[in-house]
């Protein structure tokens, strides 16, 4: 025990939080599953140019294609498109097609897991950004500026997330949005991800706001002060490095919300627009044939489920060993930190 | 106690105000085009553009178009062009479907919630804790209006346990009701269950370490008594907070809910509405449903101060 603890008082809280990190097995699994997810979706090129030949948006819905020596419609005569065929045609319709227009599931499977993960992590970097310098804002300036920020912040929460988030996406896909000299258009990947970045500060600027005005109140800021640091010293110096770790799991746990939120959206048809692959709309396409091919709906349903859990299980993880204060508590019994307020 | 009342509804009122502007600018404002254009639909003709420009305003000053939308919206006078029907009728003919979709699914995710919570911080560490943290996970972890399609899909098409389609009303046949919304309360309750789960557990693990627990132990009562009397009651408070603040927004999980499973209720029409691109529901959904949260919230936050002075004391004193 003394030796651990004069272990402890040589390595800084970063070097603790990573070794703590590497002893939770069941975190570094959940990451090993992530980065596995995420270089299936960066393969998605490879995977159409050299194996499936085909692009996710093309349409193959009259052609036949040879599965084993037999040759077979991309789409029957009935609307039904193909099942998964493996590697009977060369890895072409791998997954099978996705609906009567014929398309590669397999192909639009990657492609669309690249744009839901890349709409989650952008819109979670700007509600990351946004929601840490309202809450330095808030926090440094008190006065008029915290009442300010806090309301605008309670009017936003008053909304149901998905609700808000939706009327945002039904306006702006048919008008599209300006934005000072940028004009971005209904079609736009922009669209999903401001919307969803800006729904999300809320959930991130209030605890956020709340540590750094505790953080305030420390003598270290005061002491700063004293030596006559300015505003941006104080608010980027001095309260910004005590908050990365909360930054940190919370920026973590807001990518697995919004990839849930991206995928309602895609689903209710206002977040990525056809004909644009995301896991959400592949399930919108999947569900109108889920009687006579229900892995159409079960392959990407079970990608979001995967990639989601991934981030939950390694963002408690990453709580855990960042603020090991909850396990204390409970004399290293299983401790569990108050997950992040969400609502889809 | 009737201070902490007129205070909390006179902030009620600004949030209702602030929401309502918010609501406008969003439908009328941000989007970077004609407003009587988005809101004419896909088959806009010209003369339908300048007469719903005339009959919203459109040609007149922001606050003037604010005004009249409100009206418009509060009088039961917004028209859906695209179905030709008053949309507020619509909204008040959805309102049963909605909440008893919403209020099945709130008293499942509570009991199961506060159920799973309760056994998996007794069990601290153990396997039936593991388990139970594991399904927490995994029910925060779904995209619900997935599992919905799945398992209507695998128990009502394929297997025919459940009726596939529709809403029966609770008073022409309640248990024709409780099939129809069964699969929908379950689908809707699971992630609420899985979220509540784990913050009564972190909840009661840290009231289970206060010292008039340990007190509550050593004068000898009942492990039954502490656990009802002290740690229960106390672990409680932020389940209550968090109720009051999410009921509100099972709104949003109805609309994909309902959207599958074709409830016929507000969040079916909303669903409709998008498929449609037809904006006037959508614009009074969001403000009904946002409405309802601020209210909702407020008789929470007021029924709270009533059951617990540190509320209505701490905010009388600031």
């Amino acid at each position: 025990m003394a030796k651990g603890s004069a272990d402890r008082a040589a390595a800084g809280p970063w070097r603790l939080a990573l070794r703590r990190l590497g002893h939770n097995r069941v975190a570094l699994a959940f990451l090993a599953l992530f980065v596995l997810i995420v270089v299936f979706v960066l393969a998605a090129p490879l995977w159409a140019n050299d194996v499936a030949h085909t692009g996710p948006n093309e349409t193959h819905t009259l052609e036949k294609i040879n599965v084993n020596g037999e040759q077979r419609d991309v789409v029957d005569p009935s609307g039904k498109p193909i099942g998964p065929v493996w590697f009977g045609a060369g890895g072409k319709f791998f997954l099978g097609a996705d609906s009567r227009l014929g398309r590669d599931e397999m192909v639009r499977l990657m492609y669309g897991g690249r744009t839901s993960l890349m709409i989650s992590i952008a819109a979670a970097l700007i509600t990351t950004l946004l929601a840490t310098v309202f809450g330095l804002l808030a926090a440094y300036y008190r006065g008029w500026v915290d009442p300010v920020i806090s309301r605008s912040m309670d009017v936003l929460w008053a909304f149901p997330v998905l609700l808000i988030a939706i009327a945002l996406g039904i306006t702006l896909a048919v008008g599209g949005l300006q934005l000072g000299p940028i004009h971005i258009s209904g079609g736009s990947l922009w669209i999903p991800i401001l919307i969803i970045g800006v729904v999300s500060v809320p959930y991130m600027a209030r605890p956020l706001r709340g540590e750094a005005l505790s953080l305030r109140e420390k003598e270290f800021v005061e002491a700063a002060i004293a030596q006559g640091a300015g505003a941006g010293r104080i608010m980027f110096g001095e309260l910004l490095p005590n908050l990365w770790s909360t930054i940190i799991v919370f920026s973590t746990l807001n990518v697995a919300n919004n990839l849930l939120l991206e995928s309602a959206l895609s689903f209710l048809g206002v977040g990525v627009q056809a004909p644009n692959a995301s896991w959400g709309t592949m399930i919108a396409t999947g569900q109108e044939l889920i009687t006579s091919a229900p892995l159409l709906t079960i392959i990407p349903g079970t990608m979001i489920l995967l990639t989601v859990l991934s981030l939950n299980v390694f963002g408690d993880g990453l709580r855990d060993a960042l603020d090991p204060r909850s396990k204390v508590r409970l004399e290293a019994r299983a401790g569990v930190a108050e997950p992040e307020g969400t609502a889809v | 106690m009737l201070r902490f009342i007129l205070r909390r509804l006179v902030g009620m009122v600004a949030v209702l105000f602030a929401v309502s502007v918010l609501t406008f600018l969003i439908f009328n404002v941000i989007p970077n085009s004609d407003p009587a254009q988005r809101m004419a639909g896909k088959r806009a003709t010209p003369e339908l553009v300048a007469s719903i420009t005339k009959e919203w305003g459109f040609d007149e000053s922001l606050p003037q178009q604010y005004v009249t939308m409100m009206k418009k919206i509060f009088t039961g006078d917004v028209i859906s062009y695209e179905g030709r029907e008053n949309v507020d009728e619509k909204i008040a003919e959805g309102i049963p479907p909605t909440f008893s979709l919403c209020i099945g699914a709130a008293v499942l995710w509570m009991f199961f919630g506060i159920l799973f919570g309760y056994l998996s911080a007794v069990r601290a560490g153990g396997w039936l804790d593991r388990v139970l943290t594991a399904v927490a996970v995994a029910g925060i972890s779904i995209p619900v209006f997935w599992l919905a399609a799945i398992l209507l899909n695998y128990l009502a098409y394929q297997a025919g346990i459940f009726p596939s389609y529709g809403y029966v009303a609770l008073t022409a046949d309640p248990l024709e009701w409780a099939s129809h919304l069964f699969l929908p309360w379950v689908t809707l309750a699971i992630l609420s269950i899985g979220f509540y789960s784990r913050v009564l557990r972190s909840s009661m693990l840290d009231v289970m370490n206060e010292d008039y627990v340990r007190t509550a132990r050593a004068k000898g009562l009942s492990e039954r008594r502490v656990m009802g009397r002290h740690v229960m009651r106390n672990s409680l408070i932020p389940i209550v907070t968090l109720f009051g603040l999410d009921f509100g927004a099972l709104l949003g999980g109805a609309i994909l809910i309902e959207a599958v499973f074709s409830l016929e209720g507000i969040g079916q029409y909303t669903a409709e509405a998008l498929e449609h691109q037809d904006l006037p529901p959508i614009m009074a959904v969001t403000i009904f449903g946002a409405f309802f949260v601020v209210l909702f919230n407020a008789l929470v936050d007021i029924a709270y101060a009533y059951l617990d002075p540190r509320i209505r004391l701490g905010e009388s004193a600031q």
